[in-house]
């Protein structure tokens, strides 16, 4: 093939539609490495797929009273213990009898997110605002207890699965943003004292792994405060997952505030708007637009960290699907793995729908910028 | 000019580095309320340095800047203020692209100013009538014309009612065709006897609208005139200098 010379004709414009067969032409067979490439990945899955299917479908059990059935030899993964371990694994060893307040308190909060998050619904404000405000102490006495509502005390030892993954990952999300954005804003503010305060925050906990963080806030946090206040042990993973994730969103944020041009910031303060008004008004709204790829990426590494509070004693989905696997009655090797691909799939699903809202977010941005 | 009035803005020996560049090398200038003053002068003259110190966009490093009454120092709700009451124009338009043109023009007498929305939006639809531009209230600036972007950011400024205006060479970004709409509605801001500081290479508009026209070159005052002395009989070699490669 000979490139075109830049002064020759143009070419032909190419025809949209081509119909299946010219679809693949022209994305699959368009030279013969990407031709290759093609039959080399059709080759792979064939020669996959057979086994994945027979292993997750056809050989698997569906239903079985323990793991016997799921040890006989042939068998394949053993849907039969996910499907006995679910409660466990959603709600960890949260008494039977209560486990409808922790239902509420998902069916609540996943109406306010979704309310919130509706693109183009009315008042979202109104939504985001009781997310933010009012959910979380309404939360707090349903999964803890308040025993004047006449709901008794679940003591946070019994918490787990699921829900406290949700949990971690919620706190961590709720308080990463807003931390993070008054972290950027110190990080570039003019007063030395906030800068360095930022700065020195922002630095020492990115140049710490998150279970260094952990380990710290489970052993340090207690120290600080008098004994009779000591936090909570769930408490103390919670404190540190948002330390950290709001050090990253800081960076992000900051990002944001670099990229947007001078003059935005210049022309707020010749209207003679306060510092606040104009970060507010002017500089927030433009900077978080521009890196909220930036800020769902973090979010959905906040996610995958909560697996992390395991190590710190929390019982989170992951270590659930660990512990139910060690149960006798369950033991056995394609159990295991099933509980593992199991949870692989879960964080799968969830880290995939952040990522699609947030495209779909940026889609709707830039076509409301190109009206 | 009216001589016993205070002045709404003066300027006294005032000095402005940028690292160890002098940009500013003790500038004096006066400005009475209602009067419009050009200031021009090749770039790098410190023309646009020396505007953005009237609302502390720079900060001035020696000398004396006082608006309306008001020195401008390093004390933050005092330099608020006085931007309040100081209108500025950018080469750039400087809108806010995330916000229609309508709360571009809300956006500062509701925050800064704390008037009810509807007031505010009373206000700015009047100043949008005012540009010429009513019926483009509800776009968004990236879908205005760079004119019609720059009449917007001038309908944003008055929406503050300011005592003065300052332009930081308004038309330099602008395609030629629509150089003409904003200078003409320049010229009429200029007739309703708002008191106005523009920096501009149009000379055009200095001759027909400039009370004085100010040369600045290094970072100084070099002539001070009204713009038929200024344009015709220059008293500076630089300043003739400067008008011959300008006036072709």
């Amino acid at each position: 093939m000979r490139a075109a010379a830049p002064s020759g004709p143009l070419p032909p414009p190419v025809a949209r539609r081509l119909g299946a067969l010219g679809w693949a032409r022209a994305h699959l067979f368009s030279g013969w490495a990407s031709g290759l490439a093609t039959l080399g990945v059709i080759a792979g899955v064939a020669w996959l797929a057979p086994d994945v299917l027979r292993y997750l479908v056809f050989d698997a059990v569906w239903r079985a009273p323990d793991g016997a059935a799921c040890r006989a030899p042939g068998a394949g993964a053993c849907w039969a213990f996910i499907a006995e371990k679910t409660p466990f694994f959603v709600y960890g060893s949260y008494p039977a009898d209560q486990r409808w307040r922790v239902d509420l308190t998902i069916a609540i909060g996943a109406a306010l997110v979704f309310r919130s998050l509706w693109r183009g619904a009315p008042r979202k404000g109104l939504a985001a605002l009781l997310l933010l405000v009012v959910y979380p102490p309404v939360a707090f006495a349903l999964l803890y207890g308040a025993p004047v509502a006449g709901l008794p005390v679940v003591p946070t030892s019994l918490w787990g699965g699921v829900f406290v993954s949700l949990l971690v990952a919620a706190v961590g999300i709720v308080f990463s943003l807003p931390l993070g954005v008054l972290l950027a804003l110190g990080r570039r503010s003019r007063l030395p004292v906030v800068r360095m305060l930022s700065v020195g925050f922002i630095e020492f906990v990115r140049g710490v792994p998150l279970i260094s963080v952990l380990f710290m806030a489970n052993v340090m946090l207690p120290l600080f405060v008098p004994e009779a206040w000591s936090p909570d042990r769930l408490l103390r993973p919670l404190v540190g997952v948002a330390l950290f994730a709001s050090a990253y969103m800081a960076e992000v944020v900051r990002a944001g505030l670099q990229a947007l041009p001078r003059g935005q910031g210049e022309a707020a303060q010749a209207l003679g708007l306060s510092w606040w008004s104009a970060q507010r008004h002017v500089v927030l709204p433009q900077a978080l637009t521009l890196v909220i790829p930036g800020i769902v990426n973090t979010f959905i590494g906040l996610f995958k960290d909560t697996t992390l509070v395991a190590a710190v004693g929390a019982l989170d989905f992951l270590r659930a699907v660990d512990v139910a696997r060690q149960d006798p009655a369950w033991s056995g090797p394609t159990i295991a793995l099933t509980g593992y691909v199991f949870a692989g799939l879960f964080y799968f699903v969830a880290c995939f729908a952040m990522s699609r809202y947030s495209l779909a977010v940026e889609r709707d941005l830039s076509r409301a910028r190109a009206r | 000019m009216t001589a016993h009035a205070p002045p709404a803005v003066s300027i006294r020996g005032v000095h402005k580095w940028f690292g160890a560049f002098h940009a500013l090398r003790g500038v004096d200038l006066d400005v009475a309320k209602g009067e419009k003053i050009v200031i021009a002068g090749p770039s790098g003259s410190g023309k646009s340095t020396l505007i953005r110190c009237i609302n502390r966009l720079e900060r001035h490093e020696q000398g004396r800047i006082v608006v309306d009454g008001v020195e401008l120092d390093d004390d933050v709700k005092r330099v608020e203020a006085i931007r309040r009451d100081v209108g500025m124009v950018f080469q750039q338009f400087n809108l806010f692209p995330h916000l229609t043109v309508l709360e571009n023009c809300m956006l500062a007498p509701v925050w800064a100013r704390k008037l009810p929305k509807t007031r505010a939006e009373e206000i700015a639809r009047r100043y949008l009538e005012r540009v010429r531009i009513p019926e483009q209230a509800d776009k968004y600036p990236a879908q205005l014309s760079g004119g019609q972007q720059q009449r917007v950011a001038i309908a944003r400024a008055l929406c503050m009612a300011p005592k003065v205006m300052l332009f930081d060479e308004p038309t330099s970004a602008l395609d030629p065709e629509m150089v003409k709409e904003v200078l003409d509605t320049m010229a009429e801001l200029a007739r309703d006897g708002m008191t106005m500081i523009v920096v501009t290479h149009e000379m055009g508009f200095a001759r027909q609208v400039a009370d004085r026209v100010v040369f600045m070159d290094e970072g100084q005052v070099v002539e001070v005139a009204p713009p038929e002395d200024f344009f015709s009989n220059p008293r500076h070699q630089r300043t003739r200098l400067f008008l011959a490669q300008i006036l072709r």
